[in-house]
């Protein structure tokens, strides 16, 4: 049975166990509903839930656990002598799976019976032109052992099917007859249901702290495999970046320093273009202009914090890029050999951080108590002096807070930089220089693979894992910074 | 000002300089002078802030509008019996046998003939250099529509083929006669013949209906390329997105809000959605390349797994509105409900979440137009470099199937380098800005309508 009539069944199981729980309950009490102690319904939900709620769950866990059981049972019967490194053994592995998955679907639209497909052998039948026939393409030909892993594999699959028919089954029942057993007028059934729905609520809760322990081991797991296969000293000290695709492994050169060189180059140009504006709309927005003017001007600035990176992308690439060209580049002053270049993401980036440090400024410099602005008036200053001598000072660990959080956006902002930053890493200095960044490593060296065996790949994860750690840091200090200067005026 | 203040000879010997009220000493311009220039700076910063996205807006308006627009074609195709249907008996797999080759030489005739009508003279002999100003997919549309009509067969039949991408960008000022020097794909005697079909009427541009819903095309045929496919593959993804993301959201907001106790486990949950809101996109791609494909098996490029990637980055930003929506319903509300003897669990579910919908939905819509925009996640579980050429079969394929996404369609337009290309690609980000001023729009509105103020 597969997993999905296994859901239907059960679920036919919670109605009919609604309507029967709800029935009883009333029964009990001989139809009078104010001698119940919960709506007649909770009874039903009761019985549902407890009929459901477990069963569904095993299954969850069953879905994932069971293939990994049958994978690592099924690679002990490859022959060692198939394959040398994990890699390939993965490659092998896909195989094996996609003959099992082929030869099942054989059956199902009739090509073979049930004990052809088992007793099958590459010898007699071209097992290839058969899975094509089915839509299942394989690279090469089909080793026998491939083949007998394959048929070992198909039967682990249907006795572990057969097993997790039974195994739910028979959970749903005992679930369905307890909850029927306990209904009676007296059972408080409401509190049973409202817990289960509490459970629930507190299981999407604890999505947030899944995602970021998926993030956290499929960022770690990939990055040790990725340092067995090249050293880590390498990684972090080398000053080229030279991925080989030909050759696996040894023949290139990982070195991160190159690639963060240039993410921190194209940041503090994004941040020199959006501090300096973003800082002083706010200023303005906050302190001089007349609720007319806010009103207009926040929103049209925070439009740019609403359009998609993109957009920017394309901006950098076929706007900005060509602009900066024409006036830096042969034609000019020479400085510039293509549109890509730092200045142009930089530039770009920028502008996108603009309604960030504004909006983010705006808001710190409002929370300013106004007693402090009025002293400052009372002895004689003007508003540019209250607000450089008194407002700044007291807003600055906010802005500076307001700054981190830019900075963090600027390092892990991606389409900008694919489309406007260049591919070539390199160490200049010339900020109308072609560099590359950190992220658009990332996505170079993954897009298009689902091969994650050599360490031109996998490096992709451990530039993740160091994104991922340079960002969080500065988040942190970052909501640190503002947090406790909140607190401050509050 | 204060100056005025002091006695004379409070500092001995100096002189006390004479001062009007009316005129301002030195020290008094200079900073005055010094209030006003910062004033300036900041007039300027919101001007600078202003003109960037005066300039990006008029940037992408005036690139991409030119990709609505579509030079056709019109031409009189004689449909000839002994080219097309040999057999004269109409059997349509006959006719499918005849390949797009076989239709080549009847469009020729046809285009010969049209320009030999406006009198100006061929200087090409062969067809296939003629061809070089239709687009190469025209002898599919014609064959197309003999396989669906046979009986228009041995007829003469007007169509409107798209006219290739070079024509295209010469009546839309992209060409030049000095680029064509270097592009051996069109010479200027085409420009010529265009130039006169053109006054013909022959040659005319069009509104672009298949730029919308058409299909993604093959490097060399940019003026057949579509954002159609894309749209659905994108529509798909925001199902997924609304469909996990929405319950999840709501359900997790309603914990944290109204029932989690002050403990370790609550704040370490307020931590991890603080966090997931700042972590970089790109992470959350590498995390559904990681989970979703290479553990989970599921298939590249699905629409399902950009949706869970994209579910997984939204759902903070849903988190956040919906708490400060449920926070804003009275407590005098939960007091009444209870009050009555309403369970807390009733309390919520039936008098404070309707009450809170309205904020909810309108952080759901925003969270949806910020995932509707996001490309690079898109990009690690391989939506870009596959080509959206056919719409899905089905319900289930539109999940399960390769497909592109809107951003992800529009980033692989860019990287083909072909300025006809980029049109398309601007002209896709108009599309993609529709979708999202619509939906901030109806956030705006609901929000407006339904706000309510306790």
């Amino acid at each position: 049975m597969s997993a999905f009539w296994l859901l239907i069944i059960l679920l036919a199981f919670a109605a009919v166990g609604f309507v029967l729980g709800r029935g009883r309950a009333l029964a009990s009490v001989n139809g009078e509903r104010r001698r119940l102690h919960s709506l007649p319904n909770y009874y039903g939900s009761n019985v549902a839930m407890l009929a459901f709620v477990p069963a569904v769950l095993v299954l969850a866990v069953w879905v994932v656990v069971q293939p990994l059981v049958i994978n690592s049972s099924v690679s002990n019967h490859i022959p060692a002598e198939l394959y040398e490194t994990g890699g390939e053994l993965n490659l092998i592995m896909s195989d094996v799976r996609r003959v099992a998955d082929g030869l099942d679907l054989a059956v199902k639209n009739g090509m073979l019976t049930t004990d052809e497909a088992s007793s099958i052998d590459t010898e007699a039948t071209d097992l290839r032109a058969l899975l094509g026939e089915v839509g299942v393409a394989l690279g090469s030909e089909i080793h026998p052992s491939v083949l007998s892993a394959a048929q070992v594999m198909r039967a682990q699959i249907a006795t572990g099917n057969l097993f997790r028919s039974i195994v739910l089954l028979v959970i749903a029942a005992a679930g369905f007859f307890i909850a029927i057993r306990m209904t009676s007028g007296e059972f408080r059934a409401r509190n049973m249901v409202e817990r289960g729905i509490r459970g629930l609520l507190i299981a999407a809760a604890s999505i947030a702290i899944l995602t970021t322990i998926g993030i956290v081991l499929s960022l770690i797991f990939n990055t040790l495999e990725f340092f067995r296969l090249y050293p880590a000293r390498d990684f972090f000290t080398l000053l080229e970046w030279a991925p080989s695709f030909s050759g696996r492994g040894g023949a290139s050169s990982l070195g991160l320093l190159p690639l963060l060189w240039g993410t921190l180059y194209i940041s503090v140009v994004a941040l020199l273009v959006a501090v300096p504006i973003g800082l002083f709309s706010a200023i303005y927005l906050a302190e001089y202009a007349g609720p007319k003017t806010r009103s207009i001007a926040k929103p049209m600035l925070e439009v740019l914090a609403g359009i998609p990176t993109i957009v920017y992308g394309l901006f950098a690439l076929l706007t900005i890029g060509p602009m900066l060209l024409s006036v830096f580049g042969d034609d000019g002053f020479g400085w510039m050999q293509g549109q890509r270049s730092v200045m142009t993401a930089g530039l770009v980036m920028g502008i996108m951080l603009i309604p960030f440090v504004s909006s983010l400024s705006d808001d710190i410099i409002n929370a300013v108590p106004q007693a402090m602005r009025d002293g400052s008036y009372g002895l004689g200053a003007t508003q540019s002096e209250t607000v450089r001598q008194v407002v700044l000072p007291a807003a600055l660990p906010g802005i500076v807070g307001a700054v981190l959080l830019a900075t963090s956006r600027a390092l892990g902002e991606t389409m900008i930089v694919v489309m406007g930053a260049g591919a070539a890493a390199r160490l200049d200095l010339n900020p109308f220089e072609a560099m590359t960044t950190v992220t658009a490593k990332i996505v170079s060296q993954l897009t298009g693979d689902s091969d994650f065996a050599s360490p031109e790949a996998l490096v992709a994860f451990a530039l993740g894992m160091t994104l991922f750690i340079l960002t969080l840091g500065l988040n942190v200090l970052a909501l640190y910074i503002v947090r406790k200067y909140r607190e401050q005026y509050e | 000002m204060t100056d005025a203040a002091f006695p004379d000879g409070a500092n001995g010997a100096a002189p006390r300089t004479t001062t009007s009220l009316l005129a301002q000493d030195a020290r008094t311009r200079k900073r005055n002078a010094a209030e006003a220039r910062f004033r300036a700076y900041g007039i300027a910063a919101i001007a600078v802030g202003l003109v960037f996205l005066a300039v990006l807006v008029s940037s992408i308006i005036f690139k991409g509008v030119g990709a609505f627009q579509q030079t056709f074609i019109t031409l009189n195709v004689e449909l000839l019996e002994e080219k097309l249907d040999k057999s004269g008996t109409r059997d349509i797999e006959a006719i499918k046998k005849v390949t797009t080759f076989g239709y080549n030489p009847l469009i020729d005739a046809a285009l010969a003939q049209a320009i030999a009508e406006t009198g100006i003279e061929n200087p090409f002999s062969k067809g296939k250099d003629l061809r070089k100003m239709i687009s190469s997919g025209a002898a599919a549309d014609v064959r197309d529509y003999v396989i669906e009509n046979p009986d228009e067969i041995g007829k003469t039949v007007e169509f409107r083929l798209l006219a290739s991408s070079r024509v295209d960008g010469y009546l839309k000022d992209r060409v030049t006669r000095e680029s064509l020097a270097r592009d051996k794909n069109l010479s200027p005697e085409h420009l010529d013949i265009v130039d006169a079909l053109a006054g013909a009427g022959v040659v005319t541009k069009a509104f672009n209906t298949d730029f919308i819903t058409g299909a993604d095309a093959s490097e060399s045929r940019p003026e057949q390329a579509g954002i159609g496919v894309s749209m659905l593959g994108s529509f798909y993804m925001m199902l997924v997105v609304l469909a996990c993301a929405l319950p999840i959201g709501v359900a997790a907001s309603i914990y944290l809000e109204e029932f989690a106790p002050q403990n370790g486990f609550t704040d370490l949950i307020e931590v991890n959605i603080s966090n997931l809101a700042a972590v970089p996109s790109i992470v959350f791609g590498i995390l559904g390349l990681a989970v979703f494909i290479q553990f989970a098996h599921l298939p590249q490029s699905a629409p399902l797994v950009g949706g869970l990637v994209l579910t997984l980055m939204t759902l903070p930003t849903i988190i956040i509105s919906t708490r400060a929506s449920l926070k804003s319903v009275p407590p005098s509300i939960r007091e009444a409900a209870l009050g009555v003897g309403a369970s807390k669990m009733q309390t919520v579910f039936h008098h404070v979440l309707p009450l809170a919908m309205p904020g909810i939905l309108t952080g759901t819509i925003i969270g949806l137009a910020q995932a509707l925009g996001e490309t690079a996640p898109l990009l690690l579980i391989g939506m870009v470099g596959y080509i959206a050429s056919n719409y899905p079969d089905g319900v289930i394929e539109g999940f399960m199937a390769p497909n592109s996404a809107m951003p992800a369609q529009i980033y692989e337009w860019a990287k083909r380098a072909d300025p006809a290309y980029y049109e398309r690609a601007w002209g896709g980000i108009i599309i993609l800005l529709l979708f999202l001023m619509s939906m901030n729009i109806i956030a705006i509105i609901l929000r407006r309508r339904f706000e309510r103020r306790w």
